[in-house]
């Protein structure tokens, strides 16, 4: 038997259980973070809308550019100020 | 307390022709004998001597044999003297007795087995101080090992080299840096990568170690925020990182500048910019069809890389525009797109043929867009000569294609010609340049036949919302 040397980050291959599914959005902080890419913000706009009448709380965050992943302050804002989040990508 | 260690071999005549001095040195000193091939070599030796049997060459490695027979001295266990080959006056000063007058006065040794042809891989694998840290993926005896890397997802769709122990080893001698030394966190993952985590995709990507400071530079470069390789990775566009290697070490290592310098054939052009990739794709988790979304990618991202012909051409090569040296070895990195080629071959003066390359770069990304994608514009030398006959500098040339491509937002905004793509009404009434400042860099590659030249144009997020060239020195 032979061996290679592994070429990847070893990063463990990690299986995780999503949360359950929400039964209603009614009362909830529902976050929408556009990525600011054109057009992301008329597509957040229509959800918006339309999850608003079924009875979510609406809360808009962006990141400063599509092209880099979002600032660690902005994820934790997020993450301590909604119970859902819709990341909006438009083109 | 004084000692002497010999390391031979029966193989070398030298070695043979000593036997009678280890003998004497066997008789009269304190004394270890190391033999390489035949653990009852030397002959003739003191009844009862022991001769350390090294055919495995723990103990050449570890004294760092390179020539037998070798003879160190040792002055209360420190090296104080250490004698290759035979030179008898030297021997009879270090051991302080004399030696048969039949012997020659000199005569040179051998090579030591532990430096025969892979030996030295082999037994720094086998002894070294280098330990690898990567996980061991084992590969079952039935299993082909070109379909094993396949298998395991690490190819880019070519055939890999299998990343063996030995050839890791083999690579990392092409760097000083330490195996488990940091070069940054790769996205999309943002995983560390070692130079070890380097050195294993440059030996499955082909790459020689003489390459391996090349890729790690262009890692490294590839690590620097302002080149946001992660949105390159992700994003929808073409663009990929295109490698641009400046410097003596472009030559020394036998990078192609010339003829086909943007395509196939050289070692060091096309294995360098996948070694790049690889990393990417193995330690930063970055995949088509996973973080990389590209829509329709280009050839570019299994490899790009080549070498600016710096000794052809009369203008400063992009390095020294960046501030370096002619001495000094960089690696640039751009995020580009494929190969858009410009043919004028009647163009005589700079005059008409800058306005052919203005024309060419207008349609870059789309003949709407402007301050969008960056441009590389490869100049061949058959088109610098036209710019070198008339006395134009790269500067004019560059200021020559900024007035030529200012363009009325009339033509650019929303609708104009019935395209729907354009920019805001607002720009209506202004005049934009295609390139922002900057944007536009010039280089000089290519065989010497051909009224052709170049555009390589880049990512539509070029500049501070996305990615700018950067430039590494090669250490």
């Amino acid at each position: 038997m032979s061996s290679f040397l592994d070429p990847t980050a070893e990063l463990a291959p990690e299986s995780r259980i999503p949360l359950p599914r929400r039964e209603s959005l009614v009362g909830l902080n529902v976050g929408f973070l556009d990525i600011s890419k054109p057009r992301g913000n008329i597509f957040i706009a229509r959800l918006d809308e339309l999850l608003t009448q079924a009875g979510a709380i609406p809360r808009h965050y962006a990141k400063p550019t599509f092209t880099r992943i979002a600032p660690v302050a902005l994820k934790q804002q997020i993450a301590t100020e909604c119970d859902v989040v819709i990341e909006a990508l438009a083109d | 307390m004084r000692h002497y260690v010999l390391v031979v071999k029966e193989d070398c005549e030298t070695c043979r022709m000593i036997q009678p001095v280890a003998a004497a040195l066997a008789l009269s000193t304190e004394f270890r004998v190391f033999s390489q091939d035949n653990p009852n070599f030397p002959g003739d030796l003191p009844e009862g001597f022991t001769i350390e049997d090294d055919r495995e060459l723990a103990n050449s490695f570890e004294l760092k044999i390179e020539i037998v027979p070798t003879l160190i001295c040792y002055d209360d266990a420190q090296e104080s003297e250490r004698l290759e080959g035979w030179d008898r006056s030297a021997w009879e000063r270090v051991c302080a007795q004399k030696f048969s007058p039949s012997l020659p006065a000199f005569r040179p040794g051998c090579g030591s087995k532990s430096q025969d042809p892979g030996m030295a891989e082999k037994l720094a694998v086998k002894y070294g101080s280098q330990q690898l840290k990567a996980r061991r993926v084992n590969i079952a005896d039935g299993e082909d090992e070109v379909e094993a890397c396949y298998d395991r997802g690490w190819s880019d769709g070519l055939p890999l080299v299998p990343p063996t122990e030995i050839r890791v080893v083999r690579m990392l001698q092409g760097t000083l840096r330490a195996a488990d030394d940091l070069v940054g966190d790769v996205p999309p993952d943002y995983a560390p990568c070692s130079i070890e985590k380097i050195a294993i995709n440059a030996v499955m990507a082909g790459c020689k170690p003489e390459y391996l400071p090349v890729v790690i530079a262009a890692v490294e470069a590839a690590l620097m925020d302002e080149f946001c390789m992660h949105g390159l990775l992700a994003t929808t566009y073409f663009s990929g990182p295109m490698v641009l290697v400046n410097g003596p070490l472009s030559r020394a290592i036998g990078m192609n500048s010339r003829g086909n310098a943007l395509g196939q054939g050289n070692r060091a052009n096309a294995t360098i910019g996948r070694a790049l990739q690889l990393v990417i794709r193995n330690v930063g988790g970055g995949r088509p069809g996973g973080v990389d979304r590209s829509a329709l990618g280009n050839p570019g991202k299994y490899t790009f890389c080549f070498a600016e012909d710096e000794t052809g051409s009369c203008w400063e090569s992009y390095a020294e525009e960046r501030g370096f040296s002619r001495e000094v070895s960089t690696v640039s990195l751009f995020a580009a797109d494929g190969v858009q080629g410009i043919v004028d071959q009647k163009s005589r003066t700079p005059e008409s043929l800058s306005r052919s390359f203005a024309a060419g770069l207008r349609v870059v990304s789309h003949p709407k867009m402007a301050m969008a994608a960056d441009a590389f514009l490869v100049i061949s030398p058959e088109h610098e000569r036209v710019f070198r006959d008339a006395g134009w500098s790269k500067a004019r040339l560059k200021a020559e294609l900024h007035d030529l491509l200012q363009i009325p937002g009339s033509e650019l905004i929303v609708g104009a010609g019935g395209i729907s793509e354009g920019l805001p009404e607002k720009f209506k009434d202004q005049m934009l340049p295609k390139f922002r400042e900057g944007g536009l860099n010039i280089v000089r590659a290519g065989g010497s036949a051909g009224l052709f030249s170049a555009i390589i144009a880049g990512w539509g997020a070029s500049g501070k919302i996305g990615s700018v060239p950067v430039t590494r020195e090669i250490l």
